[in-house]
């Protein structure tokens, strides 16, 4: 009996912690592009930052559905490359089938976490190569689709999802509908892995499937629902990055290493075991402050690169490292 | 442990890039291809892709060949948009010519420098080709295989170079520092001095593309124009309209955007709507999205092109080679037009994609629009 409290005692201390290292660091990077830009701290130019963030945040809290369970999600951008290009193509300029097509697009990124999930439980292939097969396939069949260059158009009604920003609202002044998106999404993946038994769950299989497995957790759904809701929040940044920006053919290129960096910089554990919900957004708004950060600073293009990668090194080395010695 | 740490680094790497430093500003060749903007061309009236600049001609009497004949052509890559039309623009021009043509066979090198000196052997050892055409993928890396395939038969080269002359001709628009001198000319006239541009640039360390600006940066300083900043965007959208959003929330007035290609004009000026200003000058290129933003919001812009009717040409010139007409050579510079605001309503062209390059030279072309993506 004595060894309960000290167990529960040790999990919840890391959650903790998780939240304080991405928390600490964004406030901290968000503090230096006010330092340089003080108008950032208008509550305006918050809300675009938020609107911009968006997808990233969205896409690390899917991917950290699949890193708690002790996976990776490689195919997320390339799903999301595929919902831009996929909606441009179905919808071609006409209002009225916006609504059926965002359907059909969560129905088709369903299909590809199922895919990955199902491939990775029952055929057991290491989910970095699963889901760098369906992202090579999901890259593929979008570049067979439209023929390698954007086609179609995105009306406005699909556009405003990542674009429409209200103004003159009461308090906040400007409300974008992407981040009214990103607060809805962000209140669901957090109601599934706190509101639900499936966070502890999730985290069990990612700490030790095999004890997981015994104590009668099903593995197995776990981890595919874990693939299917990455797949699904890859949609949403897809549709908000459409949005924000419109067609382009490479609009998901190299958002799925940005959203496992977001996750790591937040305190997430790669393989699994530890992170909460928290861990992505801050991760991924710490991510996201650094590419606003660099922007402003003005620096050389080539010496930016080299300032993220070391401050990237950096932040993740520091947040296991701390997490190593407490633990 | 290991593991991780690896994971890290691979993570860190994908955000790295190279930046080459290298002398792209060459004023003998800006002066060259600034007269080359203003020459008139000669050849047929109206059909650019069969039209040239300057006097040069080949001698091709030792090539010619009677009956149907094989060409072969050896693609860098379908990477772009910009390829993407180009190969169209090839394979319709090649349909015209289906009585002489027994058949075009085209290789795709994926962009990979190794794929394309093995596909260009292979071309030449098998033994059908009776010339052939060559989209370099670099310049360097494919100089050896052109020089080997021009010891055994007719090599046309367009688009990139090589580092040889043994090609019968090569075949290229004015160039890079042509696309600059046309964008940076118009936004300096728009412009008073003093006044800000901010520059929008695909990658560092592409040639074709360091000209340009440095030929616009040229410009600009002349003028006394001020180059608020010089971005790297890589094609994305996203990202474009991210960097100028940045731009504008620094507070500083941008009165221009020169931009080295044009397929994410549309998003740098949503970003300008977006935060309720006034549209800047703006240098775009060719593509539709634009053409028709333009139109609609009476933009002050201009679009130089790198028209893909040169690939057109690539054929023309091929099966000129085998009639043994003369052609131009060794080089056989194109005209490089610029869509201006008194041409702009006649590049518009509803039909078709977002990204379609409008100086195609393709519209009397068999399949035009639905072979390039475009509704009937």
């Amino acid at each position: 009996m004595t060894t309960v409290p000290q167990t529960s005692l040790s999990l919840r201390r890391p959650e903790r912690l998780a939240l304080n290292a991405g928390l600490v660091i964004f406030v901290a990077l968000y503090a230096a592009i006010a330092f340089l830009q003080p108008n950032y701290l208008e509550l305006g130019l918050f809300m675009n930052f938020l609107r911009r963030a968006a997808p990233l945040v969205i896409l690390a809290c899917g991917q950290l559905y699949v890193i708690l369970t002790g996976g990776f999600d490689l195919s997320m951008g390339a799903v999301a490359t595929l919902v831009v290009l996929a909606a441009s193509i179905l919808i071609n300029g006409d209002p009225d089938t916006t609504w059926a097509v965002i359907g059909a697009l969560y129905a088709m990124g369903i299909a590809v976490g199922l895919v990955n999930g199902l491939v990775v439980t029952f055929l057991k292939v290491p989910s970095i190569i699963t889901t760098l097969g369906t992202m090579l396939l999901v890259n593929g069949l979008a570049l067979a689709w439209s023929g390698g260059a954007a086609r179609g158009d995105l009306p406005d009604n699909f556009r405003n999802l990542g674009r429409l920003v209200w103004r003159d609202v009461p308090v906040i002044g400007t409300l974008p509908l992407a981040a009214v998106v990103l607060a809805g999404f962000v209140a669901l993946v957090w109601f599934g892995l706190n509101g639900t038994v499936y966070g502890k769950r999730a985290l069990a299989v990612g700490d030790n499937p095999r004890a997981a497995e015994l104590a009668g957790t099903p593995v197995a759904a776990t981890r595919i629902l874990a693939f299917v809701v990455s797949a699904v929040s890859a949609v949403t940044a897809g549709i908000l990055i459409g949005g924000f920006s419109g067609v382009s053919v490479n609009a998901g290129e190299g958002l799925e290493l940005q959203a496992i960096a977001a996750c790591v910089i937040g305190g997430a554990q790669l393989l699994g075991g530890r992170g909460s919900i928290w861990s992505a957004v801050f991760g991924a708004l710490s991510l996201f402050a650094l590419f606003t950060l660099l922007n402003l600073l003005g620096l050389p293009q080539a010496l930016r690169d080299s300032i993220q990668g070391l401050i990237l090194i950096a932040a993740v080395g520091a947040s296991t490292w701390r997490i190593r010695r407490r633990t | 442990m290991t593991l991780r740490g690896l994971l890290a680094t691979t993570v860190a790497l994908t955000f790295a890039s190279q930046a080459l430093a290298q002398d792209f500003n060459d004023p003998a060749e800006f002066k060259k291809q600034r007269e080359q903007l203003s020459m008139t061309p000669q050849g047929p009236e109206g059909q650019p892709w069969a039209q040239h600049l300057g006097d040069g001609m080949v001698d091709t009497a030792k090539y010619k060949k009677d009956g149907q004949v094989t060409l072969c052509f050896s693609n860098a890559g379908v990477f772009n948009p910009w390829r993407v039309v180009g190969l169209n623009n090839l394979n319709a021009e090649a349909e015209l010519h289906k009585d002489r043509l027994k058949e075009l066979i085209v290789v795709d090198a994926e962009g990979k420098d190794d794929k394309q000196i093995s596909d260009i052997e292979a071309l030449v050892s098998g033994g059908k080709c009776d010339a052939l055409i060559v989209s370099p993928n670099t310049t360097a890396a494919l100089t050896p295989a052109v020089e080997a395939a021009c010891a055994k038969l007719p090599v046309i080269v367009f688009d990139r170079g090589v580092n040889t002359s043994c090609p019968v001709t090569y075949i290229h628009p004015v160039g890079g520092y042509g696309f600059g001198i046309t964008s940076g000319e118009f936004i300096a006239s728009k412009l008073k001095k003093g006044d800000n541009v901010l520059a929008l640039r695909i990658m560092p360390g592409v040639d074709v593309l360091e000209t340009r600006y440095s030929a616009a940066k040229n410009i600009f300083d002349e003028a006394g124009i001020n180059v608020v900043g010089s971005e790297f965007t890589g094609s994305d959208r996203a990202k474009t309209k991210s960097v100028v959003e940045d731009y504008i929330n620094r507070g500083e007035k941008i009165d221009a955007v020169w931009m080295d290609a044009g397929d994410t004009a549309t998003a740098a000026l949503e970003a300008f709507e977006d935060a309720g200003l006034p549209y800047p000058v703006i240098s775009g290129e060719d593509q539709q999205d634009f053409l028709r933003k333009w139109q609609s919001e009476k933009l002050t812009a201009i679009g130089p092109s790198y028209p893909t009717y040169q690939w057109r040409t690539a054929v023309i010139a091929a099966l000129d080679v085998l009639d043994g007409k003369q052609v131009p050579g060794p080089e056989w510079v194109l005209p490089q037009p610029a869509i201006t605001e008194d041409v702009l309503a006649e590049y518009i062209d509803d039909r078709m994609p977002p990204l379609h390059y409008s100086l195609c030279g393709c519209q009397e072309l068999p399949g035009y629009p639905e072979l390039w993506g475009g509704k009937k």
